[in-house]
């Protein structure tokens, strides 16, 4: 994408605002163009930031500005401008329609085909919805519920001005600001997120939704996850949505930390499909996520499960510490790139408490012009007696323009150590098509069966209703893959 | 009900099928016997419409369509089914899910609503009696780590399932064991009615003790070369091949 591209993005997205009129001063409530301790002051002063978090991001931006962008992962892409984004807007940063007959008609036939209610369809999109929503109402009596319990679910800047110790205590604990170029730029200028936390002995009743606020906040380009779970609990938190969300923002450099105490489970599952760009790959989204939980106490256990379709760029590799003895790390993906695509995922776990162990299974799908890689570390450290790891790293291949690639790492210093590594590479075999047909079952359709056939044992990890969205998800990023 | 006329195709630029006729009715069963190499299974893969195989002359009317005309999953709506000579296997995919697709895959085709599930357990349950299938293969993976006997009885059951008017069996009669033999034929013969027909492609006589054919049919090099009824397959397991490929030699 080109600079002017990205201006004019940028211009839409603001000038949007500015036609439907929802601020009468707009230039106050936005940020110069451009990153500068300045910026990072006026970011902080828009959300009434205590001193010691403004402290926070002005160490992690003069980090920043000393990293160089990685250029390991196999994926090629114009770098971003970094100096030429607009690192505040507020209080919408999504430009809203006024009616569902101005948003893209491709959009909407992909509403309709996994079946999203008219309302959710409209929020969505960016289209402004005047009456009250369900699921507004449905959020409200859920937070209820849940603060009866005693477990907090809330924006991140609610939890800054609300729980600001437990913030304090947490947040960079597990990804550090200088981790990383985007986790040191997140820290810098994360905008809003999600913060998410457990008491002792409390097993959360439902899946934890970001869904549950897509109308109560924009979270934007540089969103901030943090979820902790105390000794003996239980949580379930589910990101993302099957539905293609729209955004104005090309580079999106989100950062999730987990923190599960003994005892303690987290699983957490993703469900990406940011859009990917056209056939040609042009104006599709730069994903580069840091996540990762910490097993810090005997016991605790944390399962990323991941089904990312969209963005032009991903580069994401949820990973696990296992400090706590016996502790348990999973991480179950599934990766389908189409068109011009590129993704470079996959996932760390780091052993060193005692005994403990890690599940990897990952599966990834291209198609079209795309390319596809799993990069994988497994590190045993001195002190992880008897520890084990599984990997299974399987690609399917649709098509002959496509790439699969494996890097798997791997780094065991204890002998008791067992690590197993499984890998497969394959293609959707015409023989497999044409049984299908014979069937009477269309290309597009035997597709998409043989293609969720494959993720299998990914897709059984997610909870069911979002493995339903899923799987007819998979079916419709894969159509017209073939002939 | 089928027409083939003149029918030639080739693969990979070399001529298989070399004008072949052969006409079937309602309610009949036609076996399609030769030696190897004849383009017996040419024939089969021709009629279900496998791309590799091309088309360079004749035609093959379906109840008054243009067979040819139809991409493969459109002939399986129009009533085509083959049973594979080797059934493939799709992993992760349970044998339940595939059919049901494929069954309303088949319904929306003849712009039918698609099968409501208690309807569908119903018909599936009957039909997995008629070919002793057990309950237990419904849920496994499509062929994946069947035996055998249990992937032609699964094209048997598939095929059941979707009742075809016109059902195509590639060499299923090839690696079956003598109970499984039976239980294939005992499913043709259930499913058998004057409204179908089928097209029973094989090498062997054996097949034709449990599923009796109207007609018997050599194919030779491309050709129907000789036609007869059941006592020709006797004839044949008897005496081989090359009485009648000296027979037609001699003539020309």
């Amino acid at each position: 994408m080109s600079m002017s591209d990205e201006d004019k993005i940028i211009e839409e997205a603001t000038s949007g605002e500015y036609k439907y009129g929802f601020v009468s001063n707009i230039d106050s409530e936005l940020a110069q163009k451009g990153l500068t301790e300045e910026t990072i002051r006026f970011i902080s002063g828009k959300k009434n930031e205590p001193e010691w978090l403004l402290d926070w991001r002005l160490k992690a931006f003069k980090m920043w500005e000393n990293m160089e962008e990685p250029e390991w992962a196999h994926i090629s892409y114009p770098k971003p401008e970094f100096q030429d984004i607009i690192y505040y807007a507020a209080p919408k940063p999504k430009k809203e329609y006024e009616s569902l007959d101005e948003v893209d008609p491709e959009i909407l036939k992909t509403f309709e085909k996994l079946g999203v209610p008219i309302n959710e369809q409209k929020a969505l999109a960016g289209v402004a919805v005047d009456v009250v929503m369900d699921s507004v109402s449905v959020a409200t009596t859920f937070k209820e519920k849940l603060s009866e319990l005693g477990i907090i679910f809330c924006s991140f800047s609610e939890a800054v001005k609300n729980h600001p110790d437990l913030v304090k205590k947490y947040v960079g604990s597990v990804v550090p600001q200088a981790d990383n170029f985007y986790s040191a730029l997140n820290s810098a200028v994360f905008s809003d997120g999600s913060f998410c936390y457990i008491p002792k002995g409390v097993k959360c009743p439902m899946e934890l939704s970001t869904y549950f606020r897509i109308n109560e906040a924009n979270t934007g380009q540089f969103e901030r996850t943090l979820i902790i779970a105390e000794e003996g609990s239980y949580v379930s938190y589910l990101e993302g949505c099957t539905a293609p969300q729209r955004d104005e923002n090309q580079l999106h450099a989100a950062v999730v930390e987990i923190v599960a105490m003994k005892d303690a489970e987290v699983k957490y599952s993703t469900v990406q499909n940011w859009y990917p760009g056209d056939k040609k790959g042009r104006g599709g989204i730069y994903n580069f996520v840091t996540k990762r939980g910490l097993c810090a106490e005997e016991n605790s256990k944390i399962s990323w499960t991941q089904v990312e379709t969209g963005s032009a760029v991903t580069w994401k590799y949820p990973s696990c510490i296992l400090k706590g003895d016996n502790s348990v790390g999973e991480f179950f993906s599934v990766a389908v790139t189409n068109n011009m695509q590129q993704a470079d995922t996959g996932t760390k776990m780091i052993h060193i408490g005692k005994n403990t162990k890690s599940t990897i299974v990952s599966k990834g799908i291209s198609a079209g012009k795309s390319q596809n890689s799993y990069r994988g570390l497994v590190k045993i450290g001195k002190g992880a007696v008897g520890s084990r790891n599984f990997s299974q790293c399987d690609s399917l291949l649709i098509g002959d323009r496509c790439g699969a690639h494996t890097f798997p790492y791997i780094e065991c210093n204890n002998k008791s150590a067992k690590i197993e590594h499984e890998a497969t590479t394959s293609k959707i075999g015409e023989d497999q098509l044409f049984y299908c047909n014979q069937r009477g079952i269309k290309t597009d359709k035997a597709i998409g069966l043989i293609v969720n056939g494959f993720c299998k044992n990914v897709m059984d990890n997610l909870p069911m209703e979002f493995a339903i969205e899923a799987k007819k998800l998979l079916e419709i990023s894969l159509e017209g893959s073939v002939g | 009900m089928l027409k083939i006329d003149g029918l030639e195709a080739e693969i990979e630029g070399k001529q298989i099928l070399k004008g072949l006729n052969l006409e079937v009715k309602p309610g009949e069963i036609h076996a399609v016997m030769g030696p190897n190499g004849s383009g017996k299974s040419t024939l089969a893969s021709v009629l279900a419409g496998r791309e590799e195989y091309e088309v360079t002359g004749g035609s093959v009317d379906f109840l008054e369509k243009d067979l040819l005309d139809l991409a493969p999953e459109e002939r399986a709506g129009e009533g085509v089914f083959l049973a594979f000579q080797y059934p493939v296997e799709i992993p992760g995919v349970s044998n339940i899910n595939f059919i049901k697709t494929a069954v309303n895959e088949v319904r929306d085709y003849r712009g039918l609503p698609a099968m409501e599930t208690k309807e569908f357990m119903a018909h599936l349950k009957e039909k997995q009696k008629l070919v002793k299938l057990s309950g237990k293969l419904a849920n496994r993976s499509v062929n994946e780590g069947f035996s055998g006997g249990e992937k032609k009885r699964n094209e048997i059951f598939q095929m059941a399932m979707l009742e075809p008017k016109l059902g195509v069996l590639d060499e299923t009669d090839s690696g079956l064991d003598i109970d499984a033999l039976r239980i294939v034929a005992s499913g043709v013969n259930e499913l058998k009615s004057s409204k179908n027909a089928f097209v029973v492609i094989t090498h062997y006589q054996r097949l034709l003790d449990y599923i009796v054919p109207d007609f018997v049919h050599v194919l030779y090099d491309g050709k129907i070369v000789k036609t007869g009824s059941k006592e020709l397959a006797l004839e044949l397991e008897e005496k081989g091949y090359d009485w009648i490929i000296e027979e037609i030699e001699g003539k020309s």
